[in-house]
């Protein structure tokens, strides 16, 4: 929530009183916010019937087990990220150790591998028949009795997978937050007499706490949604649940009904994170104008720190990578043909459109809070980021159902009153399928473009209008310069995000038309991994130039006055 | 601030979108397809089909519940012509829920045997999986197998590997036992499977293959065409672990091996539906046939097509004549038998 915000317009504070603060931006972000609502209000209505017998024999069998699990899930891969994320960005941020500026943005590079492919890499390294375990028992002459080797397909490993491909969220929001804080609060402290591990645990984490929070409910919430990883690990999640309920035992409306139950226990979470944090405020005094210095690591820390860095860089990154690029190897010369550069275009270009978009709509969604920051605006844009934490088949069939509804309503709307019929306008078109990644990765973008306006106060307005400026020059010259890192940041999220999107693009893509991500599930699934590779490796390939790109534009713009 | 602007802009590439990407006019010639099968595991055919008729083939591929939601929600307008699946039950969940139609063709009929197509043409079996045991060839004696039931048997104690019941292919094989031997019954055998479980269940077909071939178990259940993937696999490793393997033909003695088909069907609001007939009669011809057994290791439906040689090396079979339909019918059922046993 924005610290600094303008008070509102006119009378229209309490949530039904409407109709006396109706104006074009509470109708615009509201509207746009319920419109991407719709795939979770889809989802609620669907669920919106008395539960059938499917209930009871989940009670009865493995609704316990789904719910212990997902918590499980979400609570290990939570503290994974905090363990791995926090620590790196403190390091990179304010230390100085051998290899830190490579490290700075290394460290971001496992957000470009998808979940599903580091689980299937991993199973292929340390599974009972990999070479690993083989190397053991041939060296060792070891049988299956003979020793014990953690089991990586179970829910610790699933846990592992997704904490090391997700920490990079939080490295992101939290090496921000640490870069940003002034030199001279740390200076005060210090002057007080404050050690260095009291200053970070009294100071530095908790101002950045607002966008720890942030980073680690974005982590949690796609924890919650996977479905590759965990389903291949054999965990049954609620997600996996919810497939099975509905594909298995066909039951759609029970399978809603676990869905929106999934939802509605992230909401909570949500609602009660706001409450907790109701009372206090997260700023700092003035824009950061001193850098504090770099703390110098000496003797065995420097190594420490590097050894800090380097593990999730290769436990995340250059082993999955290594052994794609091993896979890619063997199998490029059988499976890439002349349809590789199509896919390739085909997913940079879905990426890049849905990244440009859904940067318009959190900019306008955030725009549109800070300027009315009423009741009806938050809850709004709040439903509007949802769909995050929905498994992507169920978002995508939450946005298949309302978009075929208007197309048959308007098809025999205009078979009756002009006797013809208009066909097919949404259902099976591109719109629908970057409608659902609007959906879906909204809350990424919109993160960091709140981020990015607290850092805006309304005084600055105020200077630059005093000083002659139109409201559009505010606008170009005041708001954009600073908010740019911030943009970049989203856009940069986005678009990696899109570029591993996967099951809505299987269930919504039009004809003829396939990506990467889809190439490479299709032939995983078909038990191909080692054929899955060169699409896998494009995919993080692809991930990799934004990923460079995001880091400088961070360590750049909105730190520019290096000491 | 900038109120008139931006709305304006959003509407106009909203719109532009809108008018840019709907999908083209429907021209003569083609046929559009939903497909359940993988790419790899279809375009080729499809290729070959647009080479002899010229009639072109627009293909998208997906999970089946998810093409069917598509069909169902598409309604009239859907411009699939033609549902391709790789389970029957769900041909016949697809005709239930109304989106296929009856189609009659006398070389459909000629060459697709009944057990494997709908009595009243609603779709069409196109090939035939199998699921036998798959055994350790150094540890496991074929003589000591002889059904699935007797996987239950305490002497397998341990020495299981199976898949989550996640999957459709034990969904099916349960729901085949359910339609042979009745709910009790065969709640009691999930649960003797359970209880010989080398491992918690994980992992697809080929990682049962795998752990079988590497001693963490001696037997587990697979679909013949994993087995053949190994075979001709681009990795060594997956080929050395085929090698340690054989195929055990269960039940020929009782019910036969259970089977499913993969299959296809008219939709019920095709517009090409001469064109649909086409290729459903393509896939039902001799060479298409030979592909399915020489590409893909599955059977052909068509009893006049000679196997390929990997499906000659693994010996003949009595399938499962119960009707395929009756998997599908049935599924729910065995999901929730599965999780009453405990088999994750």
């Amino acid at each position: 929530m924005p610290p600094y915000t303008n008070p509102p317009p006119q009378g229209g504070r309490g949530f039904w009183s409407l109709a006396a603060g109706i104006d074009r931006w509470t109708v615009l972000v509201v509207g746009l916010a319920m419109l991407l609502a719709l795939p979770v209000l889809t989802v609620f209505l669907t669920a919106l019937q008395p539960p059938g017998e499917v209930w009871r024999h989940l009670a009865d069998t493995v609704l316990a087990d789904y719910v212990l699990n997902s918590v499980t899930l979400m609570i290990g891969v939570g503290v994974g990220t905090l363990l791995i994320g926090v620590p790196t960005a403190w390091l990179t941020a304010t230390c100085e150790f051998p290899g830190r500026r490579g490290f700075e943005w290394a460290l971001l590079l496992p957000m470009a591998i998808p979940a599903y492919i580091i689980a299937y890499t991993y199973t292929g390294l340390l599974d009972f028949a990999g070479p690993v375990q083989t190397f053991l028992r041939l060296t060792f002459g070891w049988t299956r009795q003979d020793y014990a080797f953690p089991e990586i397909r179970s829910l610790p490993g699933a846990i592992l997978m997704l904490a090391l491909v997700l920490y990079p969220y939080l490295y992101l929001l939290a090496q921000a937050a640490f870069l940003e804080q002034s030199a001279a609060v740390l200076e005060v402290s210090r002057s007080l007499g404050a050690g260095s591990w009291r200053r970070f645990l009294t100071i530095t984490l908790p101002l950045a706490r607002p966008s720890l929070i942030a980073g680690m409910s974005l982590v949690q919430m796609e924890a919650l949604a996977d479905y590759g990883t965990v389903q291949y690990f054999g965990v049954s999640t609620f997600t996996t649940g919810i497939f099975r309920v509905w594909f298995g035992m066909n039951d759609a409306t029970a399978a809603a009904q676990l869905a929106a139950l999934l939802l509605l226990f992230v909401l909570t979470l949500l609602v009660l994170e706001r409450l907790s944090r109701r009372q206090a405020r997260f700023h700092h005094t003035g824009q950061r104008t001193q850098r504090p210095p770099r703390l110098r690591l000496s003797g065995w820390r420097r190594w420490l720190a590097t050894g800090a860095c380097l593990l999730p860089l290769l436990l995340g990154f250059l082993i999955p990578a290594g052994q794609l690029i091993v896979w890619t190897w063997r199998t490029a010369p059988q499976v890439v043909d002349d349809r590789f550069l199509e896919l390739a275009g085909h997913s940079l270009g879905l990426a890049g459109g849905a990244a440009l978009l859904i940067l318009l709509l959190a900019l306008l969604l955030g725009y549109g809070q800070r300027l009315r920051p009423r009741p009806v605006v938050r809850l709004a844009v709040r439903s509007a980021g949802l769909g995050y934490a929905a498994p992507g088949t169920v978002l995508a069939i939450g946005v298949m159902l309302p978009f075929a509804a208007i197309d048959r309503n308007v098809d025999s709307w205009a078979r009756e009153w002009l006797g013809l019929s208009t066909g097919l306008l949404f259902s099976g078109t591109l719109f629908t399928l970057l409608f659902a990644y609007c959906a879906r990765f909204l809350p990424a973008a919109l993160h960091s473009v709140e981020a990015g306006l607290t850092r805006i106060r309304p005084s600055m307005d105020d200077a630059a209008r005093a000083l002659g400026a139109e409201p559009h020059g505010v606008l170009w010259r005041v708001h954009i310069p600073i908010l740019r890192g911030s943009l970049l940041t989203a856009l940069l999220l986005v678009f990696v995000d899109a570029l591993k999107e996967l099951p809505a693009t299987l269930i919504l893509r039009p004809f003829n038309f396939n990506t990467l991500a889809v190439r490479a599930f299709e032939l995983a699934s078909d038990e191909r991994l080692a054929d899955s590779a060169s699409f896998a490796l494009a995919i993080v390939l692809a991930g990799i130039g934004p990923v460079i790109l995001l880091s400088r534009a961070i360590s750049r713009s909105d730190h520019a006055p290096l000491p | 601030m900038f109120q008139a602007s931006n709305p304006r802009i959003l509407l106009s590439i909203f719109g532009l979108l809108t008018s840019l990407l709907t999908p083209p006019a429907l021209a003569s010639g083609e046929v559009n397809v939903y497909s359940a099968r993988k790419e790899d595991l279809i375009k080729p055919l499809l290729d070959d089909f647009s080479k002899q008729t010229g009639i072109k083939v627009n293909l998208v591929t997906g999970k089946e519940e998810a093409l069917l939601q598509r069909l169902q929600s598409e309604g009239v307008n859907s411009p699939a012509d033609v549902l391709l699946t790789s389970d029957a039950g769900r041909l016949a969940a697809a005709q239930q829920a109304g989106v296929l139609q009856a189609v009659q063709s006398a070389s459909l009929n000629q060459n697709i045997p009944a057990i494997y197509r709908d009595p009243d043409g609603y779709w069409y079996g196109l090939s035939v999986r199998a699921r036998p045991i798959i055994y350790a060839r150094d540890r496991v004696k074929p003589k000591q197998l002889s059904t699935y039931e007797a996987l239950a048997d305490p002497q397998w104690k341990g020495k299981l590997c199976l898949r989550s019941s996640d999957s459709v292919y034990n969904q099916s094989l349960v729901a085949g036992m359910i339609a042979h031997h009745g709910e009790a019954k065969t709640e009691a055998w999930a649960r003797g499977l359970v209880a010989n479980l080398a491992r918690p269940p994980k992992g697809g077909d080929r990682d049962q293959i795998k752990a079988v071939a590497a001693g963490e178990c001696d037997v587990t259940l697979a679909n013949t065409y994993y087995l053949g993937g190994m075979i001709s696999s681009s990795d060594d490793a997956e080929k050395q672990a085929a090698a340690q393997v054989a195929v055990f033909w269960p039940d020929v003695q009782t019910t036969g091996v259970h089977v499913n088909v993969s299959g296809a069907g008219v939709t019920a609001h095709a517009r090409q539906r001469d064109n649909a007939i086409k290729l459903l009669e393509f896939l039902a011809s001799d060479q298409a046939q030979r592909w399915y057994a020489e590409v893909n290791s599955e059977y052909p439906v068509n009893p006049a097509i000679p196997p390929s040689a990997t499906l000659k090396s693994w010996g003949e079979f009595k399938a499962d004549t119960l009707n395929v339909a009756k998997l599908g019918e049935l599924n729910a059922a065995a999901v929730k038998l599965m999780d009453r046993a405990g088999w994750k």
